[in-house]
């Protein structure tokens, strides 16, 4: 038990400023991400069948493809062009953005379209505009509600910033792999590279239900 | 002065007409009192007043204004027509007095104490000052609609668009809307109203529009087309309802 607790006091300086990386890339890609999925449910709602289209290939896209050939496809694919030239972190943060914008367009589109066709009605019949509709009374209600499968999708996208370790992002994972293969302790290293990712998830879903709470729907 | 004129009006929903040809004029001051059987287009109708159905064919003109040309802005013309809903679709995420003071303060660029201070002012009117802290959640239906006019009233509408605005009541908070709008009637506003209640429209129409099958089958002053009415089709809602 000693050593097991002298491998974990050697590691974990190295393993914390790896978390500080993955949670540098997850905050900065899941706002991002959620632009892009705000932008894309709005695309994908709007009259215009083109923007509709637009937005429809894009989630498709995503939704069709694996996330480690999206991280290829932006890092080596993308870098390969001449007029591109993106760092690996960069890379990261963009494919997680773009992969959760994918998915986040379509937790705003359900929630958006959740929202009863009255209060667009109540709202345009005072002379509010679409977009005052959208951003005073529509959104408001529907991000209230779709907060919990909200939660779920940056779950997921905390988790997927794991696989920027193999384009070599020093994040946690990617800490946890070089503490591995430097101490020869596997076991002892991911068993605790496991336990740090289920305390930040946790810490995440608690936040996400004191917010809820907060928030309850009325 | 003319406040509504609808000529030729035609609304269908793909291949369903639901308005075939109506044709009306609706006067300043004037409480205009829509009856029907149900699915005969006297919703629809009304909706096309302020175009929250786009209209198919034929003209709707507001204080002169072709609500049907996209020239002019409908949201603009929005502003001068109210309109009550059935499901009364307040804003559930906001308080009473935001309800009714969203609209002024975004559209009329009111400040938030003049917002207010008109805002209780309707309320009061409704009878319900000493909710304006409340969530609609918190309210009964009859509570709900009578906070629903005040939040069109707010935007000092010309004209008010009621759709069967007590049908969703449990009967005895009917009362209680009806008086808001004899009330309302009595000021002087134009007002169109959908309604099952004939008892309302006998008392405070000052015309009755009969309409079946997607059209006007028969308008009339409340006492004559109730009294005596002129079409088959006429006779047999009202014997129905009466």
């Amino acid at each position: 038990m000693d050593a097991w607790i002298n491998t974990w006091g050697n590691a974990l300086p190295y393993l914390l400023e790896g978390l500080q990386v993955t949670l540098y890339i997850f905050f900065i890609a899941i706002i991002i991400g959620f632009l892009i999925g705000l932008l894309m449910a709005l695309l994908r709602l709007s009259p215009f069948k083109i923007l509709n289209w637009i937005a429809k290939i894009f989630v498709d896209a995503i939704r069709g493809t694996p996330f480690i050939v999206q991280l290829f496809f932006i890092y080596f694919g993308l870098n390969s062009l001449d007029f591109i030239s993106m760092d690996n972190t960069t890379a990261g943060i963009v494919t997680v953005a773009i992969n959760a914008g994918a998915y986040f367009s379509e937790i705003i589109r359900a929630g958006i379209q959740s929202i009863d066709k009255g209060q667009t009605e109540a709202a345009r019949s005072l002379g509010l505009n679409s977009t005052q509709n959208m951003r005073h009374i529509i959104l408001p209600q529907a991000f209230r509600r779709m907060l919990p499968t909200f939660t779920n999708q940056a779950i997921i996208s905390l988790k997927d910033t794991s696989l920027l370790s193999v384009i070599g992002v020093a994040d946690l994972t990617q800490e946890g792999r070089i503490q591995a293969s430097a101490t020869f302790q596997a076991f002892e290293i991911y068993l605790l590279l496991g336990v740090i990712y289920f305390i930040v998830i946790y810490l995440l879903s608690m936040l996400a239900s004191f917010v809820e709470r907060k928030f309850v729907l009325r | 002065m003319t406040m509504i004129r609808v000529e030729n009006l035609k609304k269908s929903f793909g291949d369903l007409e639901v308005i075939k040809d109506m044709s009306t004029v609706v006067e300043e001051k004037e409480v205009i009192c829509v009856i029907g059987p149900s699915g005969s287009g006297k919703s629809t109708f009304l909706r096309c007043l302020n175009r929250l159905e786009e209209i198919t064919d034929g003209h709707v003109y507001i204080e002169g204004v072709d609500i049907t040309d996209p020239k002019n802005n409908i949201n603009k013309i929005r502003q001068d027509v109210g309109m009550v809903f059935q499901q009364f679709n307040l804003f559930p995420h906001k308080t009473v007095m935001q309800n009714v003071t969203l609209a002024p303060m975004k559209l009329k660029n009111m400040d938030k104490a003049a917002a207010e201070k008109k805002a209780y002012e309707l309320l009061d009117k409704v009878g319900l000052r000493e909710k304006a802290k409340a969530y609609p959640g918190e309210l009964s239906g009859g509570q709900k609609q009578r906070v629903a006019i005040a939040r069109a009233l707010a935007m000092d509408p010309k004209i008010m668009l009621f759709d069967e605005p007590t049908s969703a009541l449990d009967p005895e908070m009917v009362g209680d809307v009806l008086d808001v709008m004899k009330e309302l009637a009595r000021e002087g506003m134009t007002m169109v109203v959908v309604t099952h209640e004939m008892g309302f429209a006998a008392e405070m129409g000052d015309r009755v529009l009969f309409i079946d099958g997607g059209y006007i089958v028969e308008e009339n002053v409340p006492k004559e087309l109730f009294g005596n009415p002129q079409h088959e089709r006429t006779k047999a809602f009202l014997s129905k309802v009466l």
